[in-house]
């Protein structure tokens, strides 16, 4: 790679938008991007989405983790026009017909959040790890695959109450399972 | 977010071929897009190589897996021939990072990552790497997470990959596409210490493109073990690691492999170490006799030199699990830790 990416910043005069095609909460979406714009960004400000929140901004929290293809991904650190032709999910598209996604149902019931600014990447990423059978189901396994999601009022044990919750839960209902990715 | 301009990648002959100024390949993005934050990487333009066919891991004749340059860490660290010939690679992939960004991140990219080195990561701070010539605000400065081992006057950054230790521990050979056509370099020879250069990271000229990695044919009736030593049980960089393998003729060595991380300029294969195992009994006296030489010619500055005897005490319990064959249920739980 180019060791000048490092020196001699010039900004081109004219950014431009890029066509983003995508599936977003299982809805197909057209939109104009600017090239630089990050997922998270687009979500929230073009948009409009404001559950995936913005902590770090640097892939070190996962506050802004969202489903892109099924996986859980730092939205704050992809272009949104990577995504073209991929399917998103965040944290706006859990809850079914009005019926909270057994995730989202067990950190309320679990008391798995205090001021709830991470829960939405915690839920995220909760719900992959669900799915994910690559991912040992053990209380060790579960901390292990949540550890890119910083929680600062410390509810990790109710988090990992609720995704152990859940996925007793999940075993008796496959077809919710396979429709949370 | 500074501006760029944005295209797509169609073929790896595309991608090879259009030299553009100031110009980033764009992969998983983990690293790019953190540092274009940043301000430290400016690029102009951006190439997306996502759609290139370069996502295939293949078990090749001669025994080798060539591993394409966008297989993710995640597909990777759980792919089966790396499960089952190649664990200690699976277990440093796994030991990286988080979920999410090994969902992301590509083999080529982590070959890629810059280093984590704070001062390289503050345009405000004086850094060689960064601006060369301009001085290197690490050496007299916060260095408890220097490098030990490579350094030189112009900087002390780890390079902090855990895969590239695996790797470094296996052998292999990287495949880079160029304007000129493909050629091949040995993993060991890529990247490059530090020197009076250091902003040369890596031996990939303007346009080249990392399309494959292949390891080296397994050792046959090896043990091996990835062994992380971090400040917290996971999401952490190394303060050392340690990849080992190891294969026995009764007690005693026949081969051995051995890698450093966390406390290295580059990924640190201890080739010396090595030599010295083989022949010897698989026991402590041997083990501390090798980690002895691996950490021969380290250098602490006033924060780092507690790693010298970190990473002497990973090399030793690395090989003691990878002689036994197998991972004590206590030193996983450390080793994730």
């Amino acid at each position: 790679m180019d060791d000048s990416v490092h020196s001699r910043p010039r900004v081109p005069e004219t950014l431009g938008t890029q066509t983003l095609n995508f599936t977003l909460n299982g809805e197909p979406r057209t939109l104009d991007v600017a090239p630089n714009a990050v997922l998270l960004d687009v979500l929230r400000e073009q948009l409009g989405l404001g559950g995936t929140k913005k902590g770090c901004d640097h892939g070190q929290c996962g506050a802004c983790t969202v489903h892109v293809d099924g996986q859980a991904m730092n939205s704050c650190l992809r272009l949104a026009v990577m995504c073209e032709g991929q399917q998103v999910t965040t944290v706006e598209g859990l809850a079914r017909d009005g019926e909270l996604h057994p995730v989202q149902q067990n950190f309320l019931e679990c008391d798995a959040y205090q001021c709830g600014y991470c829960t939405p990447g915690q839920m995220m990423s909760a719900t992959a790890l669900l799915n994910d059978e690559r991912i040992g189901t053990d209380d060790a396994s579960v901390k292990e695959a949540m550890s890119g999601n910083i929680c600062r009022c410390g509810a990790y044990k109710n988090i990992v109450e609720a995704i152990q919750k859940s996925r007793v839960q999940l075993g008796h209902d496959a077809t919710r399972k396979e429709g949370a990715a | 977010m500074r501006t760029f301009a944005y295209s797509r990648a169609d073929s790896v002959d595309h991608a090879a071929h259009r030299t553009m100024p100031h110009a980033a390949f764009v992969a998983g993005g983990t690293t790019l897009l953190d540092l274009i934050k940043l301000d430290v990487l400016k690029p102009e333009n951006v190439v997306d190589i996502n759609a290139l066919p370069l996502k295939r891991v293949e078990r090749l004749d001669d025994g080798r897996l060539k591993i394409g340059a966008l297989v993710t860490n995640t597909d990777l660290a759980h792919h089966p021939e790396v499960k089952s010939h190649y664990p200690v690679l699976s277990e440093a992939l796994l030991a990286g990072a988080s979920t999410q960004l090994r969902n992301m991140a590509t083999t080529a990219g982590n070959v890629m990552q810059r280093t984590r080195c704070p001062y390289y990561r503050d345009p405000a701070a004086k850094c060689n790497r960064r601006e060369p010539g301009s001085g290197c605000d690490a050496i007299d400065g916060i260095n408890r997470m220097h490098a030990v081992l490579g350094g030189s006057d112009a900087c002390i950054a780890v390079h902090p990959s855990d895969m590239c230790v695996g790797i470094a521990a296996i052998g292999a050979t990287l495949t880079l596409q160029g304007p000129d056509g493909e050629r091949e370099v040995d993993f060991a020879d890529f990247h490059r210490l530090p020197g009076d250069t250091p902003h040369i990271e890596h031996d990939l000229a303007d346009g080249e493109l990392i399309t494959a990695i292949t390891l080296d044919a397994p050792l046959a009736n090896a043990g091996s073990h990835y062994l992380k030593l971090r400040d917290r049980a996971s999401y952490e960089f190394a303060l050392a690691s340690c990849a080992a393998q190891v294969v026995l003729d009764g007690d005693t060595i026949r081969e051995a492999r051995l890698a450093l991380g966390g406390v290295a300029t580059k990924p640190w294969r201890c080739s010396d170490a090595e030599a010295a195992l083989v022949g010897q009994v698989a026991d402590k006296a041997s083990f501390e006799r090798a980690a002895d030489i691996a950490l021969k010619d380290a250098q602490a500055c006033e924060h780092n030199g507690y790693k010298i005897p970190l990473a002497r005490q990973a090399v030793v319990r690395a090989l003691r699990n990878a002689a036994r064959g197998e991972t004590p249920a206590s030193e996983t739980q450390e080793s994730q830790a």
